[in-house]
């Protein structure tokens, strides 16, 4: 998954089995990241991208990446910030003593979600079968990011490839996310 | 389903991602004890109900979380004018005569 | 195998692939291709169902899905679906079909008997009849209706069926492949827009499969479609859908389709869904549903074999299936002449054409005259033979008196009429567009458009194949530069033949017969007659709603599309008034019948909602534990051991509780983090409570209110450090306290520099309570200090769990000591498997959501929604300790100001202790201060909480009481069925009412 955004970040998580394995999409549970809400006013947001090591997108529905950080545009003081597990506190540390008084909020929600990495040529057909946003690359293109619904359930997607997306649900959400879009690819097996 | 511009986003979504917040630009008095009772009320249940040109507050609850407002022509569904929080109101009537209503 | 009816060649049907069905258990053959409407046709089978009210014989009417007769039963796997268009079925080897209404035969059906009492059932029957007296409204009447009501039976098990959902923008979105739809797609795909084109029907082509007097590009219609379709299949921005129904258009071009998956084939694949909802996103409609033709309202044209002439037409060159041998085609229109000539054309016998009109075209006359068929013109049908086949017709001839003279009789065994066209306007209408006459077409037509879509071909009035083709090119065009700023040059296809026809007819046709005693009708699925239009106009209808109510026409599965026009033009007659001035009603979704399956899609059984689960669940389930839902939340309920049953559970497990050491799941409640230099401002304007002054690392109850001064939520507050608070909500309340809270920041006060983020999901929260909690927890709290001198209740500090970085919370929603614990939520499962561990060795149990209730019931802590209901305000429920008196203002804090909120004679929260300690109350129990009151007498209130409560070995209750705070001490009463239980009115905290427990 090399060609991926974020791919030494975004990584399958080896200890669980694939949720779905079909030649045109299959569904892969996420390893654990450090996940932060991070929220503040437009005149402290270069120092806090300098200090999480990429610059927080304005544009709204996008992302910034490197290999082991990505900023995801949630509104427009808010982002979703990713990092490696191992580097929770180094965030932490690092947003909060650069930004100093400067008001903010950062919280810690790793554990608030659980994400899939849904890849194949069907992927972007299977999350339709419960998103109705238009996912199609003119419009969606790589590194878009949007929180929508899935069926009942809010989650975020987010493009890390043509064919590649990364859905988050809140944790007890998860089970039934990922439950449909395991049942909802069910017919790809019979064609 | 109602098509609806997030003026945060920048894009049209569908309804179900929002939330109708009522009717706009009613203020919580900023100092409620010198509020009279009547007033009170007035800003707790009093709503115009329009049929036809209304501004009201949206929230896009499952998108960027924002409030903003709109004219939304109730008995058409036609949105004539979406705007960020904290924007002052429209001529509702001028918006009215452009849409041709 | 002989299919009598089958012509010797033509048609689309494959002739090598024979299939074998059965109808009400008679096998039958057909082929592929065929419908099962056009199979029972070539078997020179007419009579397939029985109508609504008279239980008349009725056949094969329409060759669409406007089809009023022709509703069948289909079995799928082991049940039947019933109310299927024969029309839209299409046959597969081994389908099975049933006619339905009709006991105990479609042959002999003792219902028949309402078609001689028939002057028993007027227009308005059921409102006339079902009256009084009131007491046989639901006993007497509604079991009759309903059993007489509706054609076929609903399937006996549950649907095993999946149903598909599919979200899907487009640039256009073509309704209908005709000749104009699918110009419109050829010419909207050339410029590269995303274009889907749907049709109801197993292929596209529409009118063109069944066309055979005209060419394009000098090609038989049907290979032009093909190539057509071949190359729009070949485009990468096109999107085909075959058996897939436009059935609703809703606001901002969204448009639902329901694609038929896999209903035409004998052994579906399971994976696959039976139908797919598509909902649709298209920047631009075009609307290509053409038009559909009318019946002509004359005495008896209800008889099986009586069919419109296109359908006749469609039947022979599409299907290969002549419609009879010996056919009479009586009309108002061109068209059916072209029927009349197919038809001789295969060797069928046209024993006439009756056209209404005095000169019908010379040149039609001249080409019947070719073929040797008997034409009668200025002549109508006044009366047909043959119950359960059509067996001869009456001819009656118009006199310019108006007058109409007997004509003599004419046998036949099918009869195909017209009188003329009705453009499909119905997804225009659904679209909030409003209908134009156009007196030219005779017909309503699409007038101004209100959404972003455009009617082309004959759904817009407009005939004749080189008009139609035209105006789909343009309209394609049009539509795909309305959506995509670009263009394409199109090369527009050439035509021959295929011309526009004229002529038509609406409304009831003149006769020789009583009027009194004949039956001409208008809609036959609802078996509505001229005559019961004319009666409702009689008995004061003026509206044409009113009429179509009072009759039910326009009310059957077309809902009026074969109907309303013959209908508006009899109540305009019967009014006086012009057809234009009567109006026409609305059509609205859905277009054709849709299942309730398509509807739910995924939503059903397992994920019929989202199920949220603690960490603690699979726990609780290994345990025997079982479940209550709280909103989308599964919580253990209560854990019963060795057979006990709830009572016995509860009770143990509350006991254990305040004996020694209990563990409950709090992972539910809603959690909010507030950050920010404003953070206590914030909460000191959000909640009732002053906040300012609390320390960090200590806790606070809040009590939330609305602006109009009553109890939303309430919650645990600690403050973490001076800019950042752990605010807990409510399980129930925790989104909508969350969006209250953000409507307050965003558009109140967002010069606040604050920020809240929900972390309900973040932690899993184990509340560990009783005495020996704090011995429970502290082998695996590491970090700091759990004396009470060191960790006061209502405090909050961050420590470590078993190593793993927590938020731990003195506080007690049991009135013993108590702990909650915060981890991360993955690892809530292993800290929920170490305490349970740990209270085992401590004899401690796990208790459930019923337990806890009991135990904050014994304190008198409230449950927001169960003892208060959106009109308790602070002072109402005793809590007038939790709103800060000196606070400038708060989000209820001047509601509360309000006189009514501060009346006398509000209800306020007490307890009540039953005189008999044995009784426990009901909730929602009435409380009275009579003992035995007279019926009507106004209840002061009513219970809200009800437990036996094992600490004090008694019942007791919460109840919302009018003067409830002055009546301490009082005798009142709670009046039950089996006798008026008196209670004593008392204060709201049952046990330990200095709150020694909790100071440990």
């Amino acid at each position: 998954m090399s060609d991926l955004l974020a791919s030494d970040l975004i990584t399958p998580d080896a200890g669980e089995p694939p949720l779905l394995g079909l030649a045109s999409v299959s569904i892969l549970k996420v390893a654990p990241l450090a996940r932060f809400s991070f929220r503040a006013r437009t005149a402290s947001l270069k120092k806090a991208g300098t200090a999480f090591g990429v610059p927080l997108p304005v544009k709204p529905l996008t992302s910034e990446t490197t290999a082991k950080r990505a900023a995801l545009w949630m509104g427009p003081d808010e982002w979703t910030l990713l990092a490696p597990e191992e580097d929770l506190q180094a965030v932490i540390t690092g947003i909060g003593s650069k930004l100093g008084n400067e008001p903010h909020a950062l919280v810690d929600v790793s554990d608030r979600s659980e994400a899939v990495i849904v890849t194949g040529e069907k992927a972007a057909w299977l999350l339709n079968t419960g998103i109705f946003v238009d996912l199609s690359q003119e419009t969606f293109p790589v590194g878009t990011v949007t929180r929508t619904l899935f069926h009942k359930a809010p989650v975020m997607i987010w493009r890390i490839g043509p064919d590649a997306f990364v859905v988050e649900a809140w944790g007890s959400f998860m089970d039934y996310v990922a439950g449909l879009l395991v049942q909802c690819a069910q017919e790809l097996e019979a064609a | 389903m109602l098509l609806i511009y997030c003026p945060y986003c920048e894009i049209e979504r569908a309804e179900t991602e929002f939330r109708c917040g009522g009717e706009a630009h009613i203020a919580r008095p900023s100092d409620p004890e010198k509020t009279t009772d009547d007033d009170w009320v007035e800003f707790l249940y009093m709503r115009s109900n329009t049929k036809g040109i209304a501004a009201e507050r949206w929230r896009h609850i499952h998108g960027c979380g924002r409030f903003f407002n709109a004219v939304r022509d109730t008995v058409s569904d036609e949105f004539l004018k979406i705007y960020k929080t904290g924007e002052a109101k429209p001529d509702l009537e001028a918006l009215a005569r452009e849409a041709g209503k | 195998m002989s299919q009598p009816f089958r012509t010797e060649k033509g048609g689309r049907i494959d002739r090598a692939e024979e299939l074998t069905f059965t109808f009400d258990g008679e096998e039958l053959h057909g082929h592929a291709g065929d419908t099962l409407a056009s199979a029972l046709l070539a078997n020179g089978v007419h009579l397939v169902g029985r109508s609504f009210k008279y239980h008349r014989p009725r056949g094969i009417l329409t060759a669409g899905s406007e089809e009023p007769n022709a509703l069948v039963g289909v079995y799928r796997k082991d049940d039947q679906t019933p109310n299927l268009r024969a029309t839209q079925v299409e046959l597969y080897d081994g389908l099975k079909a049933i006619s339905q209404n009709r006991f105990p035969s479609l042959g002999f059906d003792v219902g028949a008997v309402n078609d001689l009492l028939s002057p028993l059932f007027p227009a308005g029957f059921y409102y006339k009849t079902f009256m009084w007296p009131k007491s046989f409204w639901d006993r007497v009447y509604e079991p009759i209706i309903r059993a007489a009501a509706g054609l076929g039976k609903p399937p006996k098990n549950p649907d095993h069926d999946s149903y598909g959902n599919l979200y899907a923008h487009c640039d256009v979105l073509i309704a209908g492949s005709g000749p104009s739809g699918l110009a419109a797609a050829l010419a909207a795909a050339e410029t590269g827009a995303k274009v889907i084109l749907c049709d109801e029907q197993a292929e596209f082509g529409g009118s063109l499969l069944s066309e055979s007097s005209a060419t394009i590009d000098g090609k038989d219609p049907a290979v032009w479609v093909a190539e057509a379709i071949a190359r729009l299949g070949a485009m990468d921005n096109v999107t085909l859908l075959p058996r897939t129904t436009a059935f609703g258009y809703f606001a901002h071009n969204f448009v639902a389709l329901a694609e038929r998956v896999t209903e035409h084939l004998a052994d579906p694949d399971p994976r696959l869904p039976r139908e797919r909802l598509w909902q649709v996103r298209a920047k631009e409609v075009v609307i290509a549903a053409g038009a559909i033709e009318r019946p002509m309202v004359f005495p008896e044209n209800d008889r099986p074999g009586i069919l419109l002439a296109d359908a006749g037409r469609t039947y022979l060159n599409r299907y290969g299936v002549k419609v009879g041998h010996k056919v009479l085609v009586a009309t108002a229109c061109d068209s059916a002449w072209q029927a009349a000539f197919d038809l001789a054309d295969h060797g069928v016998e046209v024993v006439g054409i009756i056209d209404l009109r005095e000169s019908p075209p010379e040149s039609l006359v001249a080409i019947a005259a070719a073929r040797g068929i008997r034409v009668e013109a200025g002549c109508v049908i006044t009366s047909t033979l043959g119950r359960k086949r059509i067996k001869a017709a009456l001819l009656g001839r118009l006199m310019t008196s108006g007058q109409v003279a007997s004509g003599g009789q004419i046998e036949c065994d099918a009869l195909l009429m017209s009188g003329g066209w009705t453009p499909t306007v119905s997804l225009f209408s659904q679209s909030r567009g409003k209908v134009v006459w156009d007196a030219e077409a005779g017909a309503f037509v699409p007038g101004k458009s209100v959404q972003k879509e455009r009617s082309t071909g004959a759904a817009n009035g407009l005939y004749g194949l080189q008009a139609s083709l035209a105006d789909g090119y343009a309209a394609g065009e049009g539509a795909a530069r309305a959506a995509t700023g670009k263009s394409a040059t199109i090369t527009h296809s050439r035509t021959s033949g295929g011309e526009a026809g004229s002529g038509g007819t609406l409304g009831a046709l003149p006769h020789d017969r009583n009027a009194s005693r004949v039956k001409a009708f208008v809609d036959y699925q609802n078996d509505v007659t001229a005559k019961d239009v004319k009666l409702a106009v009689r008995e004061g209808m003026q509206s044409i709603e009113h009429i179509k109510r009072y009759t039910t026409t326009g009310m059957a599965t077309d809902q009026g599309r074969l109907s309303n026009m013959n209908a508006l033009q009899i109540a305009s007659g019967a009014l006086d008034k012009p057809l234009t001035d009567v109006g026409l009603t609305t059509f609205r979704q859905p277009f054709t019948p849709t299942t309730f399956g398509l509807f739910a899609g995924v939503s059903r059984g397992d994920f019929f909602d989202p199920v949220r689960k603690t960490p603690s669940h699979d726990w609780v389930v290994a345990k025997g534990g079982l479940f209550e839902d709280v909103g989308q939340w599964k919580r253990a309920w209560y854990f019963p051991e060795n057979g006990e049953d709830m009572h016995a559970a509860v009770e143990r497990e509350c006991r254990t509780v305040r004996k020694s050491v209990g563990l409950f799941d709090a992972s539910t409640l809603g959690k909010i983090e507030v950050v920010g230099p404003d953070a206590a401002e914030f909460l000191e304007r959000m909640y009732t409570n002053p906040w300012k002054k609390l320390a960090p690392g200590r806790c606070r109850y809040g009590l939330l209110l609305n602006d109009a001064g009553f109890i939303t939520d309430d919650g645990v507050i600690g403050r973490l450090a001076d800019d950042r608070f752990h605010v807990t909500t409510t399980t129930g309340g925790a989104p909508s306290v969350f969006a209250t809270m953000e409507d307050y920041l965003q558009t109140e006060w967002p010069d606040l520099d604050v920020w809240i983020t929900s972390t309900t999901d973040q932690y899993a929260v184990a509340a560990v309570q009783g005495p020996k909690a704090r011995e429970v927890i502290a082998p695996f709290i590491e970090g700091i200090d759990l004396s009470a001198e060191a960790l006061p209740h209502m405090s909050v500090r961050e420590a470590t769990f078993c190593g793993v970085p927590c938020r731990l919370f003195r506080i007690s929603f049991t009135g013993e000591l108590g702990f909650e614990i915060n981890v991360s939520r993955r690892h809530g499962k292993m800290m929920w498997d170490t305490l349970a561990g740990e209270i085992a060795k401590h004899d401690g149990v796990a208790y459930g959501t019923e337990a806890m209730h009991v135990l904050r019931a014994e304190k008198g802590y409230i449950i927001i929604g169960q003892d208060t209901d959106g009109t308790v305000t602070p002072q109402d429920a005793g809590m007038t300790w939790a709103i800060g008196k000196k606070k400038f203002d708060f989000v209820g804090k001047r509601g509360l100001e309000r006189p009514d909120l501060k009346a006398e004679n509000r209800k306020q929260l007490v307890g009540l202790l039953t005189k008999d300690p044995k009784i426990k109350l009901e909730e929602g129990a009435q409380v009275t201060t009579l003992e035995n009151p007279a019926t009507g007498t106004p209840a002061e209130g009513h219970v809200t909480s009800s437990y036996f409560s094992p600490a004090l070995d008694r019942s007791i209750a919460l109840a919302i009481v009018k003067n409830g705070h002055a009546l301490e001490g009082k005798a009142l009463y709670v009046p039950m069925p089996e006798g008026s239980i008196p209670v004593e009115v008392t204060g709201t905290v049952f046990y330990d009412k200095e709150g020694a427990r909790l100071d440990v």
